[in-house]
């Protein structure tokens, strides 16, 4: 015990609560991300024939809007109407927390122990994207905020109805300024991701000699992936492709 | 050739320190660095003026002593290269250099680009022993090694402690120092019986002494003039881990 709170308080053990913590947030993304994806399949009229722009929510039966209710449902009856959902978001919230916490640590450490600059210095990491995982973490963090105001309690939505997932969704990438937003902090997240999915591996000493080489790839790919299955359907959205 | 230089003047720990420029006139691209900096300090001594203090010893790339930063990057231009193997024909006729010492709080400067780098001799001293029987040496070849770790514990060996590691890394971290005295021993033979109290310690030692911690940045590898990979890094971590969950560590009879 004595050992593993020593490992909590080495630095270390801060950088594997990071990746542990991280790792379930990129989890939950690769959710979210897919969940998304469920807008592309539209709405099915609820009334036969009836097509006309302006609907309401009630007269259509929309795949995310289905979802969305599903999330709020799992679990039920053996546990209450949205009690996983809510667990689910404490575990985030703590992982989120944890992730925080320890980059401050992290960042402090750091600070002190180059109290004085250089003059003139070269940055010779690997990677631009390692240099800004800290002010990233920041933007995301308030994107979070944002984001949550803007889909889910809907203060920053022009035209929010509660459990209208597809019809906030379609409303809010209307605006050019709000597509911009979300490109912007997609792009934050998959620089994030880039650098954190292969700096996990190097945390959790999770390297062999056969696979090294591939961890960056992969790491590439992925947040490749998760740029691109965000980003699609609201592009199709400000398309007027999907509407 | 004719250089610029712009110098890191500190007279001692705790005097403030500046830049001072020296004009380096009528140098020989065949001359290393630190022999350049000797012509330089000919004429200041000739001038009267106190000398710019560096660290050096061998001056064949293999005892660590030198090392200062040359445009905001340790030991120079040339990777895998100490500053007293670098060549003044890495450089042209006209440039312009900055010197600066490294910079950490665990490594003050003594005096100009001269740092002290004792914590390195602390975390050594924490783990980088073996046990063995004293008394006449064993038989060279009684031990076969398997050729994959003769390599990498040799690759790990090459380390000679110069800290361009720390200067570089934007966190100040001796990660890859620690890591490449923890692995060396830890892919030999003779090194299994610390081996998890080695990593628990070195750690430990390295956190105390005040360095930063690792965030997988990867300069210090590019700046290391012995080519460490961080690959060794990820080792450190995953050898600390188990010493931490597993009894892999504990005194035996406990
Ligand atoms: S790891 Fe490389 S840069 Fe760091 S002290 Fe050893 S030789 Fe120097
Ligand atoms: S003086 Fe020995 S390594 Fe440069």
């Amino acid at each position: 015990m004595r050992r593993v709170v020593n490992l909590y308080r080495s630095s270390v053990g801060k950088k594997i609560l990071m990746a542990l913590s991280g790792l379930i947030l990129f989890g939950f993304i690769v959710g979210h991300m897919t969940g998304n994806l469920k807008v592309l399949q539209g709405c099915e009229p609820a009334v036969a024939g009836d097509h006309a722009a302006g609907l309401s929510v009630a007269s259509q039966t929309c795949a995310i809007d289905t979802y969305a209710e599903f999330l709020r449902e799992v679990g039920y009856p053996a546990v209450p109407h949205g009690a996983a959902l809510w667990g689910f978001r404490v575990l985030l919230l703590g992982a989120i927390g944890v992730h925080a916490s320890a980059a401050f640590q992290l960042w402090s450490r750091a600070r002190a122990a180059r109290t004085q600059g250089y003059g003139t210095s070269k940055d010779i990491s690997f990677t631009y994207a390692s240099r800004t995982m800290r002010w990233g973490g920041v933007i995301l963090l308030l994107y979070v905020f944002y984001h949550i105001a803007h889909f889910t309690t809907g203060q920053a939505h022009s035209d929010f109805i509660a459990g209208g997932v597809y019809h906030n969704y379609v409303v809010g990438f209307q605006s050019p300024l709000i597509l911009l937003v979300y490109l912007v902090a997609n792009a934050a997240l998959c620089l994030h991701l880039f650098h954190g999915l292969w700096s996990a591996t190097q945390t959790l000493g999770a390297n062999h000699p056969k696979y090294n080489h591939l961890r960056r790839p992969v790491a590439t790919l992925l947040s490749l992936v998760i740029f691109v299955g965000f980003m699609t359907p609201p592009v199709l959205v400000f398309a007027g492709v999907i509407s | 050739m004719d250089l610029k230089l712009k110098v890191w003047r500190q007279s001692g720990p705790d005097e403030a320190g500046g830049f001072v420029a020296y004009d380096a006139k009528e140098i020989s691209p065949d001359m290393s660095f630190l022999e350049m900096l000797d012509v330089v300090n000919e004429r200041i001594l000739e001038e009267g003026g106190d000398p710019i203090a560096f660290d050096h010893d061998c001056r064949e790339g293999i005892c660590g002593s030198c090392g200062m930063m040359i445009d905001g990057v340790p030991h120079g231009p040339k990777s895998m290269t100490t500053v007293c193997q670098l060549h003044m024909r890495s450089f042209r006729d006209g440039d312009q250099l900055t010197l600066e010492p490294w910079r950490a709080s665990s490594f003050p400067v003594l005096k100009d680009l001269y740092v002290d780098r004792t914590p390195f001799d602390r975390i050594i001293a924490a783990g980088g022993y073996i046990s063995v029987r004293t008394g006449s040496a064993d038989e060279a070849n009684a031990e076969p090694i398997r050729k994959k770790d003769a390599d990498a514990a040799f690759d790990a060996a090459a380390c000679i402690g110069c800290g361009a590691c720390v200067a570089a890394c934007p966190n100040a971290s001796a990660m890859l120092f620690t890591s490449a005295k923890v692995a060396h021993l830890a892919h030999l033979p003779q090194g299994q019986t610390e081996r998890y109290t080695r990593v628990l310690d070195m750690v430990e030692t390295h956190d105390t002494e005040g360095f930063g911690n690792c965030t997988n940045h990867g300069a210090c590898q590019n700046a290391c003039p012995k080519g460490i990979s961080v690959d060794y890094i990820a080792q450190l971590n995953r050898d600390l881990f188990r010493a931490t969950v597993t009894t892999a560590a504990d005194p035996v009879g406990s």
